[in-house]
């Protein structure tokens, strides 16, 4: 038996970009539309009008809606009905805002994953201006972040999300939560464009075909071709015992994250800024995901205060082995993105294998030597990520190799011949 | 009520609470002749020999002044919210049957709101000042009985020098006084730093009040108002609440976006070469503000620059480009939080500088004119770069000009501001409330991108092939329109609430009354 009264949202003296619904259903007396907004002189008339079509939309004729509004845009305000209307009538009607095109693109296996940034799932605030940090993921979180009574709404909102906002070519990331529900989420991100799904807790491979087992169905029941990523994230002692067979349950898998809050807790130990206690457990990730190939991401750091704490983290992690790490703040993006950025070394190195590719095109050879030693594409093209990367982060001239000089150019040569 | 076009376009009266008004003329064109305004000549024979002007208290400071109906009294604003003398003259006022006073104070804050109850009894007729908050909100609501008049900084001084406002008393705030009437700012409990805001003040009122709760003996020194131009000094327990008057600490933004405003603000100053060895610069003391003076601190560091000068409201980050050796002097017309009045107090480098050097329209010359680097607020930019700082987009009253329109003659205007607060876009069609002509603001910088003026060719060659994301306006207000909607535009009545005066006294806009549904 359904509820007749539904309440959605946020609202209150600190949030802002939300609003809150209390829809009460009734058995006459038509649309009343009870609107508290902020906005009101701005925004009032088209708010009430979204209300209005998304009632019709839900074949709702008689019902009394207050709204108490802090601004939110309008998708927030239809994810916040729809949540609510869900609440109260049985439907399989979905009320979808407008797909951006800009919104269509898919990322790569291989591409740089150094930052990407946690956003809580149900909090729009957070997520309107998050692409414009150039975190290279980001994250809507259905999992953690979001409280156990919101999780209907979340989804909800999120899908709303992938659809509406522009994350300006950041990788586009949504945290299922575990098991049975995560599967459900699937249904709500799958369809709008996810680029990569995060899969918390992980501790064996059979959930991993699970999920794409989920994923393929819902991709060939609406004829969906662009590739969905999963990155599992390993947070319990069996988590990593069983890390290689579960970077290798799906070829989609191509990164793996750790996350040492859970795995510390499931150690009965303290999480220390050294981290000695899970010492093991990183490298042995980093082993795994090496072994299969694909990319290992550090755990959050969590004082968003201290940026030298934070660099000479992200310095350790580099030094072990970990390719990139999450955030939780939009701050740490750039020290991040700095500390796992190549250095000069790595770029010079890069620079010499991508000239004696440009060098063997030119002279219509398909197969690239530096000397005796024959060099492999991945390697060329795991040089001209660096380079691009470089050039990426103003770290080298876009012109580079037309600002090298013959001269230098025959050097970086034979340097590498050694 | 007779109304005509200004020469921004703007439906203005020519009469405005009983007095004739000239509408603005464009910029630089309004040069009035004759003598400035000069008041009462007093006789050094009605005053005590021993100096001592100390009487028993405000009320009867009130008297001996004549305070009567229809007055106009001023008050500075260096107590900022910690003010606790502005309200109880009106109190006084009215208990003492007094009707119709003009309020002209040089700025108002929210402990201000208790002054509605005063405006509804009759005792306070307008405010001729700064509207926020409850305030702004009584004024739009058509609410005063007068008309509202909004001033700048420098335009107060220049209103006063016209005789355009005559100040009946002035009744002046004192950290520190004697018994003669010298004051100064720097210590006492209430401390607020500087008073240099009172100096048009005390040197054109007819008469003089100085209100302090730490007097001491003669002489009061160095002192910032002197002792001569006052009538009375009144001794009370408490002038101010010191933690309202100064931020312990003022603090940086944490809001990320504002943040990265601030960082392709300061990256915009070091690319378009406007950050240069010897840069004068001006910043205020919003969180956004204080992030742009960190970057840019870190920059002249970085490439072993020094600021020549800095002109405050200082604030501790300016402080510490003083004391790290980044920047030469600071010169402050107000004091943001305790780093810096302890520093006015004990650095030499760090002067009081009055808005009569820096802001005055009558001024044989301005600080502001020098300044390199600018940075300023707004709550609406128009397509042609004009801009809003006293209404909302809603078209309500809710801030002051402060300095704002006297600080848009420096040599690079610069507006870092969010393209929409919460839902509400900030570049707009045609500003609400017009406070300063585009011709006069350079530069827009948005968490979305930065936009030219195009009058200002040389910056935008200056900033070619820097990578920086530069914008049209119009591109970028397309951009938030497109995220927020396509806002209503607020509806007004007829009635004129509040006039906005340009720098030189000529009315460049004015508010009316919001429609209510």
């Amino acid at each position: 038996m359904k509820k007749s009264v539904a309440i959605s949202g946020n609202s209150g003296p600190k949030i802002r970009s939300d609003c809150e619904i209390v829809i009460e259903l009734k058995s006459e007396g038509g649309i009343i539309i009870d609107l508290t907004s902020k906005v009101k002189v701005l925004y009032g008339e088209s708010i009430k009008i979204l209300i209005s079509e998304i009632l019709v939309f839900f074949k709702v004729q008689h019902a009394v809606v207050k709204v108490n509004d802090s601004g939110a845009l309008p998708f927030v305000i239809a994810a916040r009905m729809e949540s609510a209307v869900k609440q109260l009538i049985s439907t399989d009607l979905e009320y979808l805002p407008e797909f951006l095109p800009e919104n269509s693109y898919s990322t790569t296996r291989n591409r740089f994953r150094f930052s990407r940034l946690y956003l809580p799932g149900n909090t729009p605030g957070l997520m309107i201006n998050a692409g414009l940090h150039s975190a290279d993921g980001i994250i809507l979180d259905l999992e953690d972040s979001v409280a156990p009574e919101k999780k209907n709404e979340a989804r909800i909102l999120v899908r709303n999300a992938l659809r509406q906002i522009n994350f300006c070519g950041a990788e586009r990331m949504v945290r299922i939560n575990q098991g049975e529900r995560g599967l459900e989420d699937l249904h709500f991100v799958i369809p709008h464009n996810v680029n990569l799904v995060l899969l918390p807790k992980c501790e064996n491979a059979d959930y991993i075909k699970l999920v794409e087992k989920e994923i393929a169905g819902i991709k060939s029941k609406l004829n969906l071709t662009k590739q969905v990523f999963l990155m599992p994230i390993i947070e319990s002692a069996l988590g990593i015992e069983n890390s290689f067979e579960i970077v290798k349950g799906s070829e989609n898998v191509v990164a793996v994250a750790i996350g040492l809050e859970d795995y510390t807790a499931d150690l009965g130990v303290s999480r220390t800024i050294e981290g000695k206690e899970s010492f093991y457990a990183r490298t042995r990730l980093i082993v795994a995901a090496k072994a299969a190939g694909i990319q290992p991401i550090d755990s959050v750091f969590s004082d968003v205060a201290d940026m030298e704490a934070l660099k000479q983290n992200v310095m350790i992690s580099k030094s072990l082995g970990f390719e990139g790490m999450g955030c939780i703040h939009p701050r740490q993006i750039s020290v991040i993105r700095q500390g796992f950025a190549p250095d000069e070394t790595d770029i010079e190195k890069s620079k010499k294998i991508v000239l004696a590719f440009e060098t063997a095109k030119l002279n219509g050879l398909g197969v690239v030597a530096l000397g005796s030693k024959m060099i492999d594409p991945p390697v060329v093209a795991r040089a001209q990520r660096t380079i691009d990367l470089a050039v990426r982060l103003g770290l080298l001239s876009a012109k580079w190799i037309d600002e090298t000089s013959p001269e230098e150019k025959e050097a970086k040569k034979e340097t590498i011949r050694q | 009520m007779k109304t005509v076009i200004n020469a921004a376009g703007r439906s203005v009266p020519l009469e405005i609470n009983g007095q004739s008004a000239i509408p603005f003329k464009g910029v630089g064109k309004h040069k009035p002749e004759g003598r400035k305004y000069s008041p009462p000549i007093p006789t050094c024979y009605d005053y005590p020999d021993d100096g001592n002007k100390v009487v028993s208290s405000l009320e009867e400071a009130l008297r001996k002044c004549g305070l009567s109906d229809g007055m106009t009294i001023s008050t500075h604003h260096h107590l900022r919210d910690g003010d606790l003398v502005s309200n109880k003259i009106f109190e006084l006022a009215s208990a003492m049957g007094v009707k119709d006073l003009i309020w002209f104070p040089s700025a108002s804050f929210p402990c201000n709101d208790p002054l509605i109850k005063y405006l509804d009894n009759g005792t306070i007729n307008r405010i001729e000042g700064s509207m926020n908050g409850p305030l702004g909100r009584y004024v739009s609501e058509g609410r005063m009985k007068g008309t509202a008049v909004l001033r700048s900084h420098g335009g107060r001084v220049q209103a006063i020098q016209d005789g355009e406002v005559k100040i009946d008393i002035a009744v002046l705030a004192a950290p520190t006084a004697d018994s003669f009437g010298n004051a100064k700012g720097t210590c006492g409990s209430s401390a607020c730093g500087v008073l240099g805001y009172a100096k048009a003040d005390y040197m054109y009122a007819s008469k003089v009040i100085v209100v302090t709760d730490n007097l001491v003996d003669l002489p009061c020194f160095p002192m910032e108002i002197e002792g001569n131009y006052v009538d009375c000094v009144v001794v009370v327990d408490k002038i101010g609440i010191p933690e309202k008057i100064v931020s312990g600490t003022t603090q940086i933004t944490k809001s990320p976006d504002r943040l990265l405003i601030a960082e392709l603000t300061a990256s915009f100053l070091e690319k378009s070469g406007i950050l240069k060895d010897g840069v004068t610069i001006q910043a205020g003391a919003g969180g956004t503000s204080l992030a742009i003076a960190v970057f840019v601190h870190q920059l002249l560091k970085n490439k072993g620059w020094k600021s020549k000068f800095g002109f405050g409201g200082s604030t501790k980050y300016m402080v510490k480009m003083l004391e790290e050796g980044q920047m030469g002097f600071i010169l402050d017309a107000q004091v943001f939080d305790l780093d810096s009045v302890k520093s006015i107090e004990n650095n030499p480098n760090h002067i009081p500088y009055s808005v009569f050097n820096a802001y005055n329209y009558h001024s044989k010359g301005n600080l502001t004119s020098m300044m390199d680097i600018m940075i300023l607020g707004a709550t609406e930019v128009d397509l042609n770069f004009n801009g809003n700082v006293v209404t909302h987009s809603d078209g309500y009253l809710l801030h002051g000009i402060g300095g704002w329109q006297n600080c848009l003659h420096a040599r690079n205007v610069i507006l870092p501001i969010p393209l929409f607060r919460d839902r509400i876009p900030v570049i707009v069609d045609e500003v609400t409330t017009l406070c300063g002509p585009g011709e006069l603001i350079d530069v827009i910088i948005t968490e979305r991108g930065i936009a030219i003026n195009p009058l200002r060719q040389d910056l935008i060659d200056s900033v070619k092939g820097s990578g920086l994301p530069m914008r049209t306006l119009m591109e970028l207000k397309e951009e938030a329109e497109k995220i927020c909607g396509i806002p209503q535009k607020p509806q007004f009545e007829e009635d004129i609430v509040a006039a906005i005066k340009w720098v030189d006294g000529t009315v460049i806009d004015v508010v009316r009354k919001i429609k209510t549904m």
